[in-house]
């Protein structure tokens, strides 16, 4: 079933265009990656989805809901509950242990502090990281970091997580098992993943691959629609 | 690249302890998963060399509610071949030889830009599945270590050719040119 939809997205910054009419579907517990060059709009197609970014025109629609159409605060929210974002480089708060920067959403959304930090460490411990749960960034590996990043981007159980290159700062095999634990979450709890990349091999970890190219999908064959055997759609 | 030795692969398999043939076709496949597959015929043959050889010897023999099994050991010799194997580098990709480069290159020549491009992108279409199968296999709880490991090897392969394919898209219409001008 389609929860998220994008109709005829048109996004430009100033007078250069960046999406120029995207239209895509992201069902439930679906992967999808948006692939293509530098510079084709696939950032701006992720960030327009997930409410960060209001298009000029076109709709983005969650569970029929036109969220190019709310403010600023209720999408805020609707990042806070409904969406997660992850991007390259983990952007974790500096001056907050890994349990701390995991706990934040929770603790913005007004749950307590104690079940906030036991969700926090839940959800270090499934990433294999609960040993820097009382360590600051600065004193981190890169693949500790964007595990923890990843760990505060699902703490709320999103329905979405927005992936944006979240594998580009990590060596192969970090960024390999960081891709593996999103992909059994998506198909444990049926999150939905829309996963911006550049590279084939990452993208092959999705359900279907959308290709933008000038800020259009590109339909001249490039633009794979192959389902992964077994893969929930 | 070169084909693999299966003489030198079956010699480090022994060097685990004596095996009979069958056992030994049994430790390939699961430690070589996804390999071509090593037909029986073709184990009891190379073993056969080897024993002719030197580099293996009897183990015994014995009967497990069948036909009489003999059991191989690794020699001395073996052990030495196998140790030389090991330590000699493998020349990284000598000649550009690849049945695929090969199609490319020769569809490039015969015909004209769109076949071409069509051709690269069906075998895009091709790699990209193959790609995905073996990443759901990466992504199997139950995988084990051989199975990752084949399928890490397969991947960067795929990946690497695919990188390939979609570079030598976007150098069609040049190349097309230079070759036809």
């Amino acid at each position: 079933m389609t929860q998220l939809q994008a109709r005829g997205v048109v996004k430009a910054y100033g007078r250069t265009p960046a999406l120029r009419g995207v239209t895509l579907d992201v069902a439930e517990g679906e992967i999808v990656a948006v692939t293509g060059p530098s510079g084709c709009g696939k950032s701006t197609l992720l960030h327009c989805m997930a409410g960060i970014l209001r298009p000029d025109a076109g709709e983005v629609t969650w569970r029929d809901q036109r969220i190019d159409l709310l403010s600023e605060g209720a999408r805020s929210r609707l990042r806070r509950t409904e969406f997660g974002v992850l991007f390259q480089f983990g952007q974790l708060v500096a001056e907050l242990t890994a349990a701390e920067n995991v706990a934040l959403p929770l603790l913005l959304a007004g749950t307590g502090r104690r079940e906030a930090r036991t969700a926090a460490l839940n959800w270090l411990e499934w990433l294999g990281v609960a040993d820097v749960a009382d360590t600051r960034p600065g004193e981190m590996s890169g693949g500790q970091q964007q595990r923890c990043a990843t760990a505060r981007a699902l703490v709320t159980e999103p329905r979405v997580l927005f992936a944006d290159e979240p594998t580009g700062a990590l060596d192969t095999l970090t960024g390999e098992q960081v891709l593996t634990t999103l992909v059994r979450l998506a198909r444990e709890q049926r999150t939905s993943i829309v996963l911006v990349t550049h590279e084939p091999r990452i993208a092959a970890y999705a359900d279907r691959e959308v290709v933008l190219r000038d800020g259009k999908i590109d339909q001249t064959g490039l633009g794979l629609d192959v389902s992964l055997a077994g893969g929930q759609r | 690249m070169a084909g693999v030795s299966t003489p030198h692969v079956l010699l480090g398999l022994l060097a685990t302890g004596s095996k009979h043939g069958y056992e030994l076709k049994r430790a390939h496949d699961e430690r070589l998963p996804r390999a071509r597959p090593l037909a029986f015929g073709q184990v009891y043959a190379t073993l056969g060399r080897l024993h002719r050889d030197g580099l293996v010897a009897t183990a015994g023999h014995d009967r497990d509610g069948g036909p009489e099994r003999t059991a191989f050991a690794l020699t001395g010799d073996g052990r030495a071949a196998l140790d030389r194997w090991l330590s000699t580098i493998e020349p990284p990709m000598p000649y550009v030889t690849s049945t695929l480069f090969a199609k490319v290159v020769v569809a490039l020549l015969v015909a004209d830009v769109d076949r071409a491009r069509s051709y690269l992108i069906e075998q895009r279409r091709a790699h990209t599945a193959r790609l995905r199968e073996l990443t759901a296999v990466k992504t199997d709880p139950s995988a084990s270590l051989d199975d990752l490991l084949a399928a890490d090897f397969a991947v960067a392969h795929l990946d690497a050719d695919l990188r390939w394919l979609h570079t030598t898209l976007d150098r069609v219409a040049d190349w097309h040119r230079e070759v036809h001008s």
